[in-house]
């Protein structure tokens, strides 16, 4: 049982400001259904640059549901310049501290907020033009949101960005390179990444082969699928050819055929063999 | 106030006739059963009976069972004898929906170079027999797969698997620990190696379990000290707690059919009544071969934490696969492993009933559950009408 504060609890069995806002000229959307929680933030601003309401829509856990609530009440009668400078810290506040692991839920109000003030202002939303590279591939974090959670909390360890950012709580693959932007933020050396291994130029054994499909199918190609809700399973390795099956999000879907060719053949074209072909079993 | 318990796959009640016959061993027979006077004699006895009526249960002989103290050391315990025993052969078959007393120490010897094969499941959680028989080399030190999954109910085809394995001439480690009580286990015509249960499961009390053995499979204790257990499990028994489980397992066992009838009545009471009530809701597992208490329901669009405490709030205790339950950012093992769509992963429930719930208990939760998901689904940004982002597939 999660240890929620009093305040907590009552933003989530009572909140606030829930729903659509029928005039709201400031929409804010972050998350989605595969990352297991998103909101949509919306505020109506005034001619004088005040925040007249806010309201929300959120699906994710109780700590999600009261982070939005007490997020659209902070926000209301404040300026957009006094909204920009609200932080997840504020939320997290507000709401007598949140458990670690939840942190994240409190960011994603920031976010979201951020997105509807760009929303407002005409530019495009950050969630939509994120700086740096995508480091957490399951989860959809770019650098720029990881450095800015490590500044604005003084966050010290790779578990703490996990909590706050949901970076690295998925498949574990960026563990590494979350280290080392924290390493970066907090001025510590910076060791030097290994270069990637290139696909070999000489013909593979099979068994290589199988050990690098079976690499490059976990560590690249399911955390990519995942993160859209998909999955994929590698069913046998005949020869050249990789036999697969589609799963979640994938299974069905009207255009699997070209994440097979565009994406799943392809990465393993580059990274294994040049003239590898995927199918799927039984088709 | 008391609750509409309905979280028996998470811990069960201790039935009242089970406090009742392990109360005079907390109390006034604390005497040491190992010990040479007749006040720890008697309890040496009362241990001797609890032995033999557990493995009258089982259909197996009294020396074939180890007590331990949960179902976790008993699965830990079957599989690290198994590998001890067998120093040559380094790999291991399991599956992807094991439970975490299996799945977390495969892990672990993974990283100690052991080679860990684990074995997919379809939609519904079934496993490909002719994908474990494939899976089995020379080298396999054990196959270990459980009876009956925790989150979803699914039995799987234990007997075939057993056979196969005794065919193959490879040692089969069954985690039955949601089984027993529920499954009518015969281990006189079942022919698995050793098979893992828990107490707290089937009404008797925490912290007493039970590793089964079959006489000549090879074994290497996994707790060394005293000759307790014939030198197979070191430490001065659990009087107490064997007693109760001893008592338990003969209650389960003497009205197994009469409370799996009447307990799967009611669980397709409530799977019925929410799947007519709540629209976008699907069952999760194998509905045709599934425990008679677990029901595993997915609702689209809400999350299963929040479906949680807002059932809390009406005293229904129920549990959920979802991510934000467990600490962790992903659903869980199981449903992933099911290709559980996302949409559906995240608000997963998981009810199990006992003999102890009533039809009230089920009326209860018929009555509040519409009312928490549509609360919970007008907050939620997404619905039928505006599908999710599309994906990348």
């Amino acid at each position: 049982m999660w240890e929620y504060t009093d305040k907590v609890r009552d933003h989530f069995l009572h909140p606030r400001n829930v729903g659509e806002l029928a005039d709201a000229n400031a929409v804010g959307e972050v998350g989605s259904l595969a990352c297991g929680d998103a909101l949509k933030l919306f505020l109506k601003i005034n001619d004088a640059g005040v925040i007249e309401d806010a309201s929300f829509q959120t699906f994710g856990c109780a700590s999600a549901i009261a982070s939005s609530s007490v997020l659209t009440e902070l926000l209301k009668g404040k300026t957009v310049e006094e909204a920009r400078a609200l932080t997840n810290k504020d939320i997290a506040e507000y709401l007598g501290g949140l458990p670690k692991e939840k942190m994240h839920c409190s960011v994603m109000g920031q976010e979201a907020l951020e997105a509807a003030l760009a929303d407002y202002l005409g530019e495009k939303a950050p969630a939509h033009e994120p700086e740096g590279e995508l480091v957490c591939k399951c989860f959809g974090v770019y650098e720029g949101q990881i450095r800015r959670a490590v500044r604005e909390n003084g966050l010290t360890t790779v578990e703490e960005v996990t909590d706050f950012t949901k970076a690295g709580g998925g498949c574990g693959d960026c563990l590494e390179k979350l280290k080392a932007i924290l390493d970066d933020e907090l001025g510590r050396a910076v060791p030097e990444a290994p270069a990637p291994e290139p696909a070999p130029a000489k013909a593979l054994t099979n068994l290589e082969r199988m050990r690098r499909v079976t690499r490059v199918m976990d560590e690249e190609i399911r955390p990519n699928l995942k993160k859209d809700g998909g999955d994929i399973e590698l069913v046998d390795i005949d020869g050249k050819t990789v036999l697969v099956s589609l799963r979640g999000a994938c299974k069905g879907c009207p255009v699997s055929n070209v994440t097979l060719t565009e994406f799943v053949q392809k990465r393993l074209q580059e990274l294994v063999e040049p003239d590898i072909t995927v199918r799927e079993a039984g088709k | 106030m008391n609750p509409v318990y309905l979280d028996n796959n998470a811990t069960t009640m201790v039935a009242p006739e089970v406090v009742e016959a392990m109360l005079p061993y907390l109390g006034q027979w604390y005497g040491n059963p190992s010990s040479m006077h007749s006040f720890g004699g008697h309890v040496g006895t009362k241990l001797k009976e609890a032995r033999a009526d557990v493995a009258g249960v089982l259909g197996c002989a009294p020396e074939e069972i180890i007590f331990t103290s949960c179902g976790s050391e008993s699965d830990n315990t079957a599989i690290l004898s198994a590998l001890a025993a067998n120093p040559d052969k380094r790999h291991l078959v399991t599956t992807r929906v094991e439970h975490p007393a299996v799945l977390s120490l495969a892990r672990h010897l993974e990283e100690k170079d052991y080679e860990v094969t684990s074995l997919g499941v379809d939609e519904k959680g079934r496993l490909d027999l002719d994908e474990l028989a494939r899976a089995i080399r020379k080298d396999t030190a054990l196959v270990s797969v459980m009876y009956a999954n925790n989150e979803t109910g699914t039995i799987f085809p234990i007997p075939e698997i057993a056979a196969l394995c005794k065919a193959r001439g490879v040692l089969f480690h069954t985690d039955a620990v949601q089984a027993v009580g529920k499954v009518d286990i015969d281990l006189s015509k079942l022919p698995v190696d050793m098979l893992a249960l828990s107490g707290h499961k089937l009404h008797a009390p925490k912290g007493v379990g039970v590793l089964y053995v079959r006489r000549g499979t090879p074994f290497r204790p996994f707790l060394i000290g005293g000759h307790q257990e014939r030198g197979r499990r070191a430490g001065t028994e659990n009087t107490a707690g064997i007693i109760a489980l001893a008592a338990a397992m003969k209650l389960a066992k003497a009205n197994i059919a009469a409370e799996n009838t009447r307990v799967r009545a009611l669980r397709d009471r409530l799977e019925s009544g929410i799947l007519a009530s709540v629209p976008d809701t699907i069952v999760n597992g194998d509905t045709e071969h599934r425990l008679p208490n677990t029901a595993s329901i997915a609702f689209k669009y809400v999350e299963g934490e929040a479906i949680l405490l807002m059932l809390d709030q009406f005293g229904i205790c129920a549990s959920s696969g979802s991510a934000c339950t467990s600490g962790s950012l992903e659903p869980s093992h199981v449903l992933r492993a099911m290709g559980v769509p996302f949409t559906f992963a995240h608000g997963s429930i998981r009810f199990s009933l006992s003999r102890y719930t009533s039809e009230a208990d089920v009326g209860l939760v018929l009555e509040t559950l519409p009312g928490v998901i549509d609360t919970l689904r007008r907050m939620s940004p997404f619905r039928e009408d505006s599908p999710p982002k599309a994906c990348m597939c």
